[in-house]
């Protein structure tokens, strides 16, 4: 009993502060790339306490719900990866809470927010059904959806699943909001849309979408890392390199549209996944 | 013990919004030189949002005329508190050498209150910096 609470203080507390020195750090290696010096790593929590503090101003009702539907399912999402809950689920919660975040924006009349939410509705289609494959194949190898079942297992994820792993990659690079696909809104505060989907939130609204983005990250991060889960070393180095790897391609890639990024996507997500799939239900 | 974070969050983390109010655009590229490797403001934690709903500072550049004090007002008016305004170049400060003209107002703050004046034809980046973090210490009495 004393562990799940564990568990749960480690989700609610450990995890968006993990989340907040990666996005910190993320703003610092993208500066290093620039040749910039880049903002302290905590920059991040100073950000959040400062729009916490801002005065609200909030288009209406729906949309404040709609912020804290996103983060309370987000933070839903990490606390059931660590109770080591089943991974079909948790993709379905993560799902939810973005729909939250789009209804918030589409709660709005502006057409930022407008065109941003169905940019971002887009962007879903693009990597959701390819998180679902992800987890069938995972149940394909391992013969169970729990992530408790993966974690026993003794040959690491990736030897067997290595497309599915780079099909992942896809999913991390709109779920991060990196180029080419930050159609909706981007990172860094680049402006696209002046800020798209998250044009109408401000001050602890935007507060609480930051706090919703950094569960997510780190829940994202944790699926890749039961990629190589027979060792705790491989992990960090798995996490490590995507997400260096997820900095670069936002680095050197310029934002493209969505008909660029669906096509691109279902080509390769499907091939990839078909192979993939096909390899381990008869290799 | 709060509001002591609070203050030094607001100090570390503020997102600047640049309007031009019919400047010839030299005190703009100072602005926007800011952010640039060379003075890479971003180390103080400044985003250049484009969302008035985002943003703590107003930067404004240029001499206002009749139609974009409207629109200066309306962004002025879209930030949420605490905000701080500062005004670049001299067009910002009086009008400058158009202050006569028939359609400028005069100075940015004809228009909306102004808290950091950064003079200068155009203003130099490390003037502009030195206003922003001059501005910056209204967030520590608030």
């Amino acid at each position: 009993m004393t562990s799940s609470y564990a568990y749960v203080i480690a989700g609610m507390v450990v995890a968006p502060i993990a989340g907040a020195l990666l996005s910190g750090m993320d703003r610092i290696i993208t500066a290093r790339f620039q040749a910039r010096m880049g903002p302290p790593i905590v920059q991040p929590v100073y950000d959040v306490i400062k729009l916490l503090a801002k005065e609200q101003t909030v288009v209406n009702v729906w949309q404040a719900f709609c912020a804290y539907g996103y983060l309370a399912a987000a933070a839903i999402a990490v606390v059931l990866f660590l109770f080591r809950s089943d991974l079909l689920l948790i993709v379905f919660v993560q799902a939810v809470g973005s729909v939250f975040l789009v209804g918030g924006a589409l709660s709005s009349t502006s057409p930022y927010s407008q065109v941003g939410a169905h940019r971002e509705l887009l962007q879903i289609l693009s990597y959701e059904p390819f998180l679902v494959l992800v987890t069938v194949g995972i149940y394909l190898e391992t013969g169970s959806f729990k992530v408790s079942d993966v974690l026993a297992w003794e040959q690491p994820l990736l030897l067997k699943l290595p497309f599915l792993f780079v099909v992942l990659g896809y999913a991390l690079t709109v779920k991060f909001r990196k180029s080419p696909f930050d159609l909706s809104t981007s990172h860094h505060g680049h402006q696209e849309l002046v800020k798209g989907l998250l044009t109408d939130y401000s001050g602890p609204l935007l507060a609480l979408t930051e706090i919703g983005h950094w569960f997510e990250m780190v829940l994202f991060l944790g699926i890749c890392a039961l990629f190589w889960a027979t060792s705790w070393i491989a992990m960090v180095v798995i996490v490590a390199a995507v997400y260096l790897l997820q900095i670069v391609i936002d680095n050197v890639s310029a934002r493209m549209n969505w008909r660029w990024m669906l096509g691109y996507a279902w080509t390769t997500g499907l091939i990839l996944s078909a192979v993939n799939l096909v390899w381990v239900c008869h290799g | 013990m709060l509001g002591k974070i609070v203050a030094r969050s607001r100090v570390k983390s503020p997102w600047s919004l640049h309007f031009d109010c019919g400047s010839c655009n030299g005190c703009d590229i100072e602005v926007l030189a800011c952010l640039t490797p060379v003075y890479d403001i971003e180390r103080f934690g400044i985003i250049n949002v484009g969302n008035p709903m985002h943003a703590d500072i107003l930067l404004v550049t240029g001499a206002v005329n009749h139609r974009n004090r409207k629109v200066l007002l309306n962004l002025y008016d879209q930030m949420p508190a605490p905000k701080v305004v500062v005004a670049i170049g001299s067009c910002g400060l009086s009008g400058g050498i158009f202050r006569e003209a028939y359609n400028v107002v005069g100075g940015i703050d004809k228009v909306i209150p102004v808290d950091v004046y950064v003079p200068g034809c155009p203003a130099k980046p490390e003037a502009i910096i030195d206003g922003v973090l001059a501005g910056l210490e209204r967030f520590k009495l608030a």
